[in-house]
């Protein structure tokens, strides 16, 4: 039988305000335990929530950026259940009238189409502690430094259909948050976690199968490989005449085996009603506007304008628009090299390249952004080859010149564009090899074509790499006659 | 509507209280009673009328985005029945 995945996606957003969404205690990553937990985040009795005006600025940004429905009266509610790592017995989150509304994000498929992802809504939450399980002489460890994060969780209708469309889902929401500015995109340090749900249905069936739910899958390769994992394990399941429970699973990334976390038997039953010690929150038309005017290009546009302005493919437009660092990045060397198709590749090549072999994002190249336009400015005036140019980029990231000017300075790497110098070179290679000489001037001309490649890769030794491959040719081809 | 013990004693797991025998009996009639009084406010035309989230007629105040807290953790923690390393410990939860 043909199957078919259903998948839908929660993620939880933690936005990049400086405090929390409802205390002045500082959001910072990596603090010590429990020395960014204020009272309130604590639920002590008699403190009381006060919004983050920031917070929901983040939120409503998020909204204008998927062109969604913003609820101008949203109301924050209980969501009551006990666990150590929520001090108050409650999250406060959003229910039946969350901020963000209906919208949608657009994806590319393979085929060049566009496929429509619809986002169900959006609500503003606190995020929760963190547990620490390891043996504290039988008892567990609670830091509270992350309760009161605010958070988005944005929630997707069930609209994909395999584990590559969601990850292209998911990496198209991290360009969207990072470039708005209202989340850093730091996965590993859990500021994106997605939770997936997954059914799977025989192809062509309407009725939806029973779903199960793999949670905090923070990085795209994880992600990927839970989903795959789900479906195969729903498929076989079922042809071997089970049933899909619904219920909760827990994927490690680690051991790439996922196991059951607590069926949904005693369904949860959180009692939600609205939050009495806060008031509805009104978005004033003047606020939506404000931020309207100030929203960044937002990575469809960018890819667009990469196509139209700088003339780059498909491809490489949207590689580099789909992150906002290096989009910035390759914006920055692009301007300073003077030639965007040239950036584009060092880029997603060389740069790309020594960046992965390093364990290093893009934010902490030891080469800037125009630094390596200074670079491919060289490139373009023909003062060094590309040859030439992959030593003076080891340079730089060696830290051995801070420009390129420097480094083929100091190293004497510029490109020899003088004829006699060439000719001159050329005339030894020549006497070296007359062998070869007397070889090529038999052959015919057919034969020719391939058999200057030996004299051109000899006159490119003899110089170091630094004769300008054209001319070479050139003058090669005139003096064998 | 009546409300049956097996829900009180439903809710009650879920609040996490423990009740006596008595006071499920009595929960469960004072419970059943108060709903009577909903039935009543049920019958009310709302038509047309937003449902209320707050009594208070007033939109909730924001705060700017600054930081105005300082690290209390020593003096939080003496209220805490156990600490290790600034955590806070509690009877062992495994998922």
């Amino acid at each position: 039988m043909q199957w078919e995945a259903v998948i839908g996606l929660e993620i939880h957003v933690q936005l990049a305000t400086k405090t929390k969404i409802f205390s002045g205690a500082s959001t910072a990553f990596g603090a010590e335990a429990n020395t960014q937990a204020c009272a309130v985040d604590l639920g002590l009795p008699g403190t009381l929530p006060v919004v983050n005006d920031e917070a929901i600025n983040m939120a409503l940004k998020f909204g204008l950026g998927i062109d969604a429905e913003i609820n101008k009266i949203n109301v924050f509610e209980r969501k009551n259940y006990f666990y150590p790592d929520l001090p108050k017995g409650y999250q406060t989150t959003q229910l039946e009238k969350p901020i963000v509304g209906a919208g949608h994000v657009d994806i590319p498929q393979e085929d060049g189409t566009l496929h429509r992802v619809r986002i169900h809504h959006a609500h503003l939450e606190e995020d929760a502690g963190k547990s620490l399980h390891e043996d504290f002489h039988g008892m567990s460890g609670i830091d509270l430094n992350r309760a009161g994060t605010p958070l988005i969780e944005i929630v997707t209708e069930p609209d994909m259909r395999n584990a590559k469309q969601a990850v292209a889902f998911a990496r198209k929401l991290h360009a969207i948050v990072t470039t708005l500015g209202i989340c850093d995109g730091e996965m590993a340090q859990g500021s994106m976690r997605f939770d997936v749900n997954v059914s799977v249905r025989p192809m062509g069936q309407e009725e939806l199968g029973t779903r199960t739910e793999t949670k905090n899958l923070n990085s795209f390769k994880f992600m990927e490989r839970a989903i795959n994992k789900e479906i195969e394990r729903q498929i076989e399941l079922i042809e071997d005449g089970g049933t899909v429970i619904q219920e909760t699973r827990l994927y490690n990334g680690d051991t790439d085996v996922a196991r059951s976390m607590r069926s949904k038997e005693e369904a949860n039953d959180y009692r939600y009603f609205p939050c009495p010690d806060l008031l509805p929150v009104v978005i004033e038309d003047s606020r939506l506007e404000k931020l309207r005017a100030d929203m960044p290009e937002m990575p469809e546009a960018r890819k667009a304008r990469f196509i139209s302005d700088l003339g780059l493919g498909d491809y490489d437009a949207e590689v580099l628009s789909g992150e906002v660092t290096t989009a910035n990045y390759f914006e920055a060397s692009a301007k300073a090299g003077g030639d965007a198709k040239l950036a584009a590749n060092w880029v997603m090549g060389e740069l790309a390249k020594t960046l992965n072999q390093n364990d290093l994002e893009i934010k902490d190249s030891p080469v800037s952004a125009e630094v390596l336009g200074g670079l491919i400015a060289r490139i373009k005036d023909n003062t060094i080859s590309g040859k030439i140019a992959k030593q003076v980029f080891e340079a730089l990231w060696k830290g051995e010149g801070s420009t390129a000017d420097e480094i083929i300075e100091k190293k004497g790497l510029k490109q020899v564009t003088d004829t006699g110098a060439i000719e001159a070179i050329i005339d030894e290679v020549l006497a070296n090899n007359p062998a070869q000489v007397e070889q090529y001037k038999a052959a015919d001309e057919a034969k020719r074509g391939k058999m200057v490649g030996f004299f051109v890769g000899q006159t490119m030794k003899a110089s170091k790499g630094k004769a300008n491959p054209g001319m070479v040719n050139q003058l090669l081809k005139k003096k064998l006659g | 509507m009546a409300i049956d013990r097996s829900t009180v004693e439903s809710v009650a797991h879920l609040a996490r209280l423990s009740i006596s025998e008595d006071e499920v009996r009595q929960t469960t009639e004072q419970i059943t009673a108060i709903m009577g009084l909903i039935d009543e406010m049920q019958a009310v035309d709302t038509n047309g009328i937003d449902p209320l989230a707050h009594p208070l007629d007033a939109v909730q105040r924001l705060r700017a985005d600054e930081v105005t807290e300082s690290n209390q953790r020593e003096k939080l923690q003496n209220n805490a029945p156990a600490t290790e390393d600034g955590l806070f410990l509690v009877p062992k939860v495994i998922e």
